[in-house]
């Protein structure tokens, strides 16, 4: 009973020192942008270096969209309405909740796991005594550089997808060019389906950035407790996103039913 | 890795991600027809919508001419008040007919104008006095149906 109790203190003081930090982020980001160079070089990490898994799994999902959908809708004669099924799929959820989740796995625990290390092997005190902030000059830039990366990345999700499904649906299966992308176009729009894909890839961004630098930042100095924090970086940042993406899609979709 | 190398990696990765939503926007998500072509609102008034929607197209001969932009119940008449957003460059007579129609069976409901031969022109706020409203499956069947069971009792 103890000790429920003092896990459940232990995890709302989390809480509270979660968003304690997410202000004092917010508060030191001005320092990112000042220098730009740190913010560069932490979206070339995070984002140049996830663009191949990035872009090789958007490809395949979106073939994997093609079959399976051009299957399911073929049986009832809509076999034409692949391109708008592949295209909505693509732009309002896979692409942000996968890019998203590939994100969370490929960077954010690169990140926990640098940013880690750092405080294990004491260079964040030893640049506290240097009278650096470790806030503005570790923690904020890659905080920024995944903000700025993870819409950028589920763009391209996006569109290798529907270039996945335009290769499996017209080259392969044969539904016409002009149907699957007239169709795509007449469906999809950039007021409200494609700019709220980019609001939920910016959240997403935000909510694994944040938990990977925190996670890093929090984690204890050993080398268990580096690892241990890589791993809640994962799972929590996974958790992050798809519960993120219910209470998302429930604001953004849910006055389209009736429209 | 030296400096200006990572930014180039850098500036290669921001411009094909912004090109990416460049792409969704226009080949995937199709905003050319969303941007402001100038246009002109004409009124029209139903008794039955169907399953029209809003942003339903307004075809003429088939050919897309606008959009449907609001639709409201007129609280006197009980009407359905509908305005259209027509290109510019489409003029339609004053006694131009609308009407609801369904393309295919199951397809998308669009409204349909029948160009008159009145020499005046509609302008922008005018109203299409006449209109032809959707046909309702069900109703039509359960006329169907009363047709049927009215003409066949005289016979027994």
């Amino acid at each position: 009973m103890r000790r429920i109790g003092a896990g459940a203190i232990n995890a709302i003081a989390r809480c509270g020192f979660a968003a304690r930090f997410f202000v004092a982020v917010l508060y030191h980001s001005p320092s990112a942008f000042h220098r730009l160079q740190l913010t560069a070089r932490e979206i070339y990490f995070a984002g140049v270096l996830s663009l191949v898994v990035i872009m090789v799994s958007g490809l395949f999902v979106g073939m994997v969209l093609g079959l399976q959908g051009y299957d399911s809708l073929n049986k009832y004669g809509a076999g034409d309405s692949l391109g708008i099924f592949v295209g909505l799929s693509l732009v309002r959820e896979l692409g942000p909740v996968v890019a998203g989740l590939l994100f969370a796995s490929r960077a954010g625990s690169a990140i926990t796991a640098e940013i880690g290390l750092m405080k294990t092997t004491e260079q964040l005190s030893a640049m506290e005594m240097m009278a650096v902030d470790p806030l503005a000059r570790i923690v904020a830039p890659r905080f920024w550089g995944g903000v700025i990366a993870m819409p950028l990345l589920a763009a391209l999700f996006s569109v290798m997808g529907v270039f996945g499904a335009y290769l499996v649906g017209v080259r392969l299966i044969g539904v016409d060019n002009g149907t699957f992308w007239g169709n795509m176009q007449a469906g999809i729009d950039f007021w409200p389906d494609i700019t709220n894909g980019i609001i939920k890839s910016v959240v997403f961004g935000v909510a694994v950035s944040l938990i990977a630098v925190f996670e890093g930042y929090d984690a204890k100095p050993t080398a268990e407790g580096v690892s241990a924090a890589t791993t809640r970086t994962v799972v929590g940042g996974s958790l992050a996103i798809l519960a993120l993406d219910f209470v998302l899609t429930v604001f953004m979709f849910r006055g389209m039913a009736n429209v | 890795m030296n400096r200006s190398t990572i930014d180039l990696w850098v500036g290669i990765f921001v411009t094909i991600g912004l090109g990416a939503i460049v792409f969704l926007a226009l080949k995937v998500g199709n905003l050319t027809t969303l941007d402001a072509k100038p246009s002109y609102r004409l009124e029209v008034n139903f008794d039955n919508i169907g399953g029209l929607k809003m942003r339903a197209p307004v075809k003429a001969a088939g050919v897309v001419v606008g959009r449907v932009e609001s639709v409201r119940l007129d609280p006197k008449t009980y009407e359905a008040a509908v305005t259209l957003k027509i290109d510019n460059g489409y003029q339609f007579s004053k006694d131009t007919i609308a009407s609801i129609l369904t393309s295919g069976l199951l397809g998308e409901v669009y409204i349909g104008l029948d160009a008159g031969g009145d020499p005046q022109m509609l302008t922008d706020g005018g109203k299409i006095a006449k209109s032809q409203s959707a046909v309702v499956l069900e109703k039509l069947i359960g006329q169907f149906l009363f047709d049927k069971a009215s003409s066949g009792a005289p016979n027994k």
